[in-house]
């Protein structure tokens, strides 16, 4: 495990030295090349900036409005049936939607239920395993200016959901639990 | 987008009627609103930081080497993307991001590759789907060690943290597959 955080802590900073190393090494003005090229970050994030307050808006709304606790509760009798903890719901329902608030559900559910418990292991491995999907689409949509999405948003939200059921089933195959 | 945006909005608005909680909905599109802020502030230093290494990549020419590695499979996935356009590298350059769970890295890499994308189809604001190929696997996440998560189990003692990893990767790979095989079915279904 150590070792494994060491390289990956090493690929950023090694990645840069060589970039520049090689730009030297083929006669290229590294520093003017890096200031112009950082000159597009400024128009890139005035373009994305309304994109992401829509979207923030509307999750962190979303959020308090105690929607929430009302989709648990009317998921409860189904996730009773599958012998699946009720607490999965909450991180299934929030990492498409934020990364630090999904961030701030695992660490309540790792302090409650215990590390070890079914409900850390399935929301462990969905937080590794699906991403925030709306500030994705936020971003990147935002980034070239594009209006019409034609079926994406669907196949991406119907994509996090089979994601989910393939975590739950996959911790469930793996620890034996049921 | 506008579906989902509207139903949050409007679903928002009613629990917070029901639940009495109008006055903290208020409080929240405002902190929604500083948080849109803050978060641009620090995109606009990586993503310029960034891109200004990415130019470097490009003038010395380090992009040539850089796409050969990882590039069948990108070229694979991507086959209507003439092999020595940009976007083949700014593809691979975010997907490893992403593998290695360099976040900071990925969004601004990510972005250049939609923008190399856009080169393809100037001026159109309608998707493209190799646009949309891109976004959806990213959105399923390719992350190879999930090292955030496996600091927190450790954190809260338990026995073994790492045993999360080889469940997560299974998961990733799965569900990045169903994704790309949900969207190549939506593609042959509203033709």
């Amino acid at each position: 495990m150590k070792t494994v955080s060491f390289i990956s802590q090493l690929i950023i900073p090694v990645f840069i030295l060589f970039t520049i190393l090689y730009g030297c090494a083929k006669r290229v003005r590294v520093f003017d090349c890096f200031v112009s090229g950082a000159k597009g970050g400024v128009g890139v994030v005035f373009r994305v900036f309304p994109y992401l307050l829509a979207i923030f808006v509307a999750v962190k709304a979303f959020q308090t409005s105690g929607a929430f606790e009302f989709a648990q509760e009317s998921l409860r009798g189904l996730l009773e049936f599958f012998h699946i903890p009720i607490d999965v719901v909450s991180i299934a329902l929030i990492k498409p939607l934020s990364g630090s608030a999904s961030l701030g559900v695992f660490t309540n559910i790792a302090k409650t239920n215990g590390p070890d418990s079914l409900a850390s292991l399935i929301s462990a491995v969905i937080m590794g395993s699906a991403e925030t999907t709306f500030y994705v689409l936020a971003v990147y949509l935002g980034a070239v200016g594009i209006k019409r999405t034609r079926y994406l948003v669907p196949v991406c939200v119907l994509a996090d959901l089979v994601g989910i059921i393939i975590a739950i089933s996959i911790v469930k195959f793996f620890f034996q639990f049921s | 987008m506008n579906t989902i945006w509207v139903l949050l909005i409007v679903i928002s608005v009613l629990f917070s009627f029901l639940n009495g909680r109008l006055d903290e909905f208020t409080k929240a599109i405002f902190e929604g609103a500083k948080s849109a802020v803050e978060v641009s502030l620090f995109l606009l230093g990586i993503v310029s930081l960034w891109l200004g290494i990415t130019k470097v990549i490009e003038s010395s020419g380090l992009i040539y080497r850089l796409s050969g590695f990882f590039q069948y499979f990108v070229r694979r996935l991507f086959h209507n993307i003439p092999p020595d356009h940009p976007a083949i590298t700014s593809i691979t350059l975010n997907f490893l991001a992403n593998l290695f769970g360099l976040g900071n890295a990925a969004t601004p890499l990510g972005i250049k590759a939609m923008q190399d994308l856009k080169t393809l189809h100037p001026g159109g604001e309608t998707i493209t789907f190799e646009m949309m190929v891109f976004i959806v696997v990213n959105t399923a996440s390719i992350q190879l060690i999930p090292f955030t998560v496996i600091g927190i189990l450790a954190d809260y003692g338990s026995n073994n943290p790492s045993a999360i990893v080889l469940p997560t990767l299974m998961a990733t790979f799965l569900s990045t597959l169903f994704a790309l095989g949900i969207l190549f079915a939506a593609r042959r279904i509203f033709k």
